[in-house]
């Protein structure tokens, strides 16, 4: 109150608009983070608890005895589930992410025939969502015999258009044409030089590409629920979904389900954590240029 | 006659799958097929794939292929049958790779039957001459009324009783219910009690489907040239003006099912009775462990003093997919899978299932007591229902769509907006246009 009799318009006005901003920020936070301390709490009660207790606190905490129930459960098939989503999405991400790199460098630095079609198409592919291409690569994947492998996800997993899109535009403006002219006259070939000298200059990109990539095929659930059959080629997301719709017949399933899913956004919020550093280097770069 | 009109049906049935789905069209949908014999497969060791959501039947099966040496079969296990199994069953019929055998819910059936997806088991020796093991009401629904027809073994069943607080019923001095109008008597002393007497379940339409199953309501009939959709007969609106009634007045409760919010009414004495199926016991058991000794099982309120007539909530079937190589192989596992004492001895401690045997009703974990309901013997109650589930209740070909229309106008009438009756009108017009954009033959 003395605050706004002594000091003029100015202050007091930045002084309220840092308080709206903290109050909107604050209100967001809390929002985005009940869900997840909601998932902690619930992980360590065992399953009459869950019922009765308050669901934002502790009742008696068991998380150990429930992680072991639940990495003993059927010979450990949630740890397989694991590894899977592991495999699906690093293998893919990564993959991916050097492919839409090519892709988006070879669109930025060389002139071709065809160049900006091909762009274009590659555009136009960000706007086809992954759910409605599903159905079609099943029955593709089925004509080929291919259905319930490994392969069947992991290769749709690898296309990502918005990558390469990404990719190009930032090689464009990251990626100085004098510096591969430079590379070339001291005999350096072209794939030498995109992998020594441009993926560095793209890190950042790079990083943003892999995040997005990441998180596209850790939540891409049709196209393994329709290709896989084989629960022990489940990916994580699949395999509790499963457990989850078994619920009604097999309620000791929902404390499971609830401590698997705590365990399975742990990998996503470590590769978040070690990655933002990155990821908000590159957005801003991308921003600017 | 009746042979004649099951012919009739079939070649109709047949052809309706043709027009259904255009891709599919071959001579092989003709009506010989459904005719067509079930033969022991010539020579050397059979494969089979099946796929199932019963939790733990890996056991199961690792018992008979262990007895099986020559038919040995496979387990694919995945989400339960809406939560996407059914379509990847509709997928997989369509590229050519379904699995030999898949599990089925009873409602479904007649889904993939009208994609004429299904083997004929009942004209396997093995699974005809096992006809009478069944309890006859769930052979019909996987028989349609065909004679000699069985387009999946029946495997569990869900008749229905109703589940109550006998502490809380008799400390309050109200007697058990044995009519729906002593129910509706009872409701209003248990709100005066400071409880309610159930949670009508809003968005699951399976319970009201039972409810009206009961009462005699018969949403679906196929005369052989075409279904009948039926979702307001007088039966089913006496059921929803019934529960519409108690809605009104307040004198149910109406959390969402299977929350745990849900949970907790039960756990914490809000709701007094449920009137659910067989396997409703393990889900009081597990969502309100804090009443353990407290319920007990009696049988369904009757709309006439002195009737018995129950209801019946779920319960699914072993199909073999017309696909199979193996008809007559995977038609015998389905049978040791739904008629053994060793299959299902396992089945009832693993997944706790129903069978749909008469003979499964009898085995000793289902004629002892259980702690939970203060030792009663519940499962004979819930054995004598099943013997009085009315047998000639049919489903339609889209119940995937009816259930999607019934369950909104279910959760407006709750929340205010219309009349659980006004619901069902509704999903009756939306169901007759689903079949028609389906190319169905529907009786307006």
């Amino acid at each position: 109150m003395s605050l706004t009799t002594t000091a003029p318009g100015k202050i007091r006005e930045s002084l309220l608009s840092r308080t709206g901003a903290m109050l909107v920020m604050g209100v967001c936070t809390v929002y985005f983070l009940v869900p997840i301390w909601w998932l902690f709490v619930g992980s360590t009660k065992s399953s009459a608890q869950f019922t009765d207790t308050n669901p934002l606190w502790f009742a008696h905490f068991q998380l150990i005895d429930n992680l072991r129930e639940l990495l003993t459960y059927r010979d450990g098939v949630f740890l397989r589930w694991m590894a899977n989503s592991v495999a699906y999405t690093g293998g893919a991400a990564l993959l991916g992410t050097v492919l839409a790199a090519m892709c988006g460098y070879a669109l930025a630095k060389y002139r071709f025939p065809g160049r900006e079609v091909l762009f274009n198409v590659v555009l136009s592919g960000v706007l086809v969502p992954a759910t409605a291409l599903a159905l079609p690569l099943f029955l593709i994947f089925s004509k080929v015999g291919a259905t319930n492998t490994f392969w069947s996800v992991f290769l749709p997993s690898l296309v990502n258009p918005f990558g390469v899109y990404l990719a190009r535009i930032y090689a464009a403006a990251s990626v100085p044409d004098e510096l591969l002219e430079a590379a070339r006259l001291d005999g350096s070939g072209e794939v030498r030089t995109f992998f020594t000298v441009s993926t560095k200059l793209m890190f950042p990109a790079l990083v943003t590409i892999f995040l997005f990539h990441f998180v596209a095929v850790w939540n891409n659930f049709l196209l393994p629920l329709i290709m896989l059959s084989d629960e022990r080629l489940f990916p994580v997301t699949l395999g509790l979904y499963s457990w989850n719709t078994q619920v009604n017949q097999l309620p000791e399933l929902r404390g499971l389900v609830i401590v698997g899913s705590l365990l399975s956004i742990t990998p996503l919020v470590i590769a978040f954590l070690f990655l933002q550093r990155f990821w908000r280097s590159g957005i801003g770069a991308g921003a600017v240029k | 006659m009746r042979v004649t009109r099951s012919a009739i049906s079939a070649v109709l049935i047949s052809s309706l799958a043709l027009t259904a789905c255009s891709s599919g069209g071959t001579d092989s949908a003709g009506a010989g097929s459904t005719a067509a014999s079930c033969a022991p497969s010539s020579g050397g060791p059979v494969n089979l794939t099946f796929t199932s959501w019963i939790p733990g039947i890996e056991d199961v099966v690792k018992v008979w292929n262990a007895e099986n040496p020559n038919i040995q079969v496979k387990v694919q296990t995945g989400p339960n049958g809406n939560g996407g199994t059914y379509q990847n069953f509709f997928n997989q019929l369509k590229a050519g790779n379904a699995p030999d055998l898949g599990q089925i819910e009873y409602d479904t059936l007649p889904s993939f039957r009208v994609q004429d997806g299904l083997f004929n088991v009942g004209a396997c020796d093995v699974v005809a001459k096992a006809k009478d093991q069944f309890v006859p009401w769930t052979w019909n629904q996987v028989s349609f009324g065909e004679q000699n027809a069985a387009y999946g073994v029946p495997q569990d069943a869900g008749p229905m009783a109703m589940f109550y607080r006998a502490d809380l019923f008799e400390k309050a001095g109200i007697a058990i219910p044995t009519t729906w109008d002593e129910y509706a008597a009872a409701a209003e002393k248990v709100k005066a009690a400071g409880g309610y007497i159930t949670n009508f379940s809003q968005s699951d339409i399976n319970q009201f489907a039972g409810l009206a199953w009961q009462a005699g309501g018969r949403w679906f009939t196929n005369d052989g040239q075409q279904w009948t959709v039926n979702l307001t007969d007088d039966k089913t609106k006496k059921v929803a003006d019934y529960w519409q009634d108690l809605l009104t007045k307040k004198l149910v409760s109406a959390v969402p099912p299977w929350t745990t919010e849900w949970d907790n009414a039960y756990n914490t004495g809000q709701a007094w009775t449920w009137v659910s199926a067989v396997w409703g016991a393990n889900s009081i058991a597990s969502g309100a462990p804090k009443t353990a000794g407290k319920w007990r099982v009696a049988p369904m309120p009757q709309w006439s003093a002195g009737e018995s007539v129950a209801g019946n909530w779920g319960g699914s079937s072993t199909a073999v997919f017309k696909s199979s190589k193996h008809p007559y192989e995977a038609a015998q596992f389905a049978l040791w899978l739904n008629t053994s004492d060793e299959a299902l001895n396992l089945l009832i401690e693993k997944a706790a299932l129903y069978p749909a045997t008469k003979a499964g009703a009898a085995l000793p974990a289902l004629t002892k007591g259980v702690s939970f309901y203060g030792d009663q013997k519940i499962y004979e109650v819930f054995a004598k229902a099943s013997g009085e589930v009315t047998p000639d209740f049919t489903w339609g070909p889209t119940m995937t769509a009816t259930y999607a229309n019934a369950s909104d106008g279910f959760k407006a009438a709750v929340s205010g907006k219309g009349t659980l009756s006004e619901a069902l009108t509704a999903a009756q017009a939306s169901t007759v246009q689903t079949l028609k954009s389906q190319a169905i033959p529907v009786k307006e």
